[in-house]
């Protein structure tokens, strides 16, 4: 039977039917609501692995004191223990490998991130020994004096 | 043949039950696979911020933007640090140059000279995503693009962002941010490939002071965890009721 009415009906429920099956090929299978629910949790699962894939740069302390065993043990014995060598040489990620050489900042910045004295008693600022780096051997590199691994020149 | 009807039944029976059994079931897992298999559901990761500790120094913001490959020399960051400056007359100034990832090295505040007798009180706060129970930016996502993990983390899929920045402008913390490069929302994912290695965020290790800490807030055995427990501890923007899972020791009213 032949009826104005039904032919656009058909049309409407192919263009459905159609919409779900493109929607079946581009939606991956695993997305949808999961542990999180419908409103925090509505993605692709596989998402999660490729985030824990990510590469880890910064090796820690653990990873330098095997092969740099006397500058681990000289920077042990100091203040500068609670410093991790790679806030100031960079990240190790596959060193020796890549990279084959880590660097090495003498500037005076590097120290000063610290050492620059700030007038904040409420903070822990103001416990560090700090200088004014206008006054105290300007344009000096403060490694000349001390050793960033052993810096206290009383010790 | 010698089969009863009752044998035949009974085989029939016992023959449909194997059959549903898939293969999974009978697949051993390690000590190692089960025991992540359970710790996954039974992690909800949390943070400490100490910010009576904290100096400036900028290390956790170096360590994070080399660890996740933020570009360097843009002051897009994943975490940062605020310098908080109070003065006698009650005036407040606030700054975080390149958020903070050279440090604070001088005692001007955004190019204002300050006399050291005028300040009534000075510190530093780092900030970073609280990866709220209820994060807001997760909600208004149009494609489901971004999500929480069940232990907590709030994480972008980077295929499927289609960079609208609809959740860039719900963060009431102004965490989020679009990445140049991928042209993706980014933000702190608390080092999801680290935490979920068993290691600490780069940010963590890099802190020579304490200042930050991560931990486990379903774990009561947690040393950290039980700081949060049993000391007083502050949350950010309490009022908007997102639940941030990071918490603050010695937090100050001018801290938004």
């Amino acid at each position: 039977m032949k009826s104005h009415v039904l032919r656009p009906l058909w049309v409407a429920i192919g263009v459905v039917i159609l919409a779900l099956i493109v929607r079946h090929f581009i939606v991956p299978p695993d997305f949808g609501a999961h542990e999180r629910g419908f409103m925090y949790g509505f993605h692709r699962k596989s998402n999660e692995d490729e985030w824990k894939a990510v590469k880890v740069k910064y090796l820690t302390k653990d990873y330098c004191k095997e092969c740099h065993t006397d500058k681990y043990e000289s920077n042990m014995s100091s203040k500068h223990r609670i410093i991790q060598c790679e806030n100031c040489h960079g990240p190790a990620i596959d060193h020796p490998e890549n990279p084959e050489k880590l660097s090495v900042d003498r500037s005076r910045e590097l120290c000063l991130r610290c050492h620059s004295y700030l007038p904040y008693l409420e903070s822990m600022r103001s416990k560090i020994k700090g200088i004014d780096p206008s006054e105290h051997n300007p344009d000096t590199e403060c490694s000349m004096c001390h050793d960033p691994h052993k810096p206290d020149l009383e010790e | 043949m010698d089969l009863t009807r009752r044998d035949f039944l009974m085989t029939a029976v016992k023959g449909a039950v194997i059959a549903t059994l898939p293969l999974s079931a009978f697949r051993f897992l390690s000590p190692s696979e089960a025991a992540a298999a359970i710790k996954e559901a039974n992690t909800r990761w949390g943070f400490l911020v100490d910010t009576q500790k904290c100096v400036g120094c900028g290390f956790c913001v170096k360590a994070c933007k080399n660890e996740n490959e933020v570009p360097y020399d843009t002051p897009l960051t994943r975490t940062w640090v605020e310098r908080y400056v109070v003065l006698k007359d009650g005036k407040v100034l606030i700054d975080t140059p390149m958020g903070g990832r050279d440090g604070f090295t001088e005692q001007t505040v955004d190019g204002r000279e300050v006399d050291p007798k005028d300040i009534g009180k000075a510190f530093f706060v780092p900030k970073l995503c609280n990866q709220c129970e209820n994060p807001p930016c997760v909600q208004v996502c149009p494609v489901g693009a971004t999500y929480q993990t069940p232990d907590g983390v709030v994480l972008v899929d980077r295929k499927w962002c289609i960079g609208c920045a609809y959740c860039i402008m719900a963060c009431p913390y102004g965490v989020r941010f679009f990445h140049p490069v991928h042209k993706v929302a980014e933000k702190c994912n608390f080092c999801y490939h680290r935490i979920s290695k068993g290691m600490r965020t780069a940010c963590v290790e890099a802190c020579p002071f304490g200042a930050r800490q991560i931990c486990d807030l379903k774990d009561p055995n947690d040393p950290v965890t039980k700081t949060i427990l049993t000391k007083r501890v502050g949350v950010l923007k309490s009022e908007y009721g997102t639940k941030p899972q990071v918490y603050y020791i010695g937090l100050d009213e001018n801290v938004r």
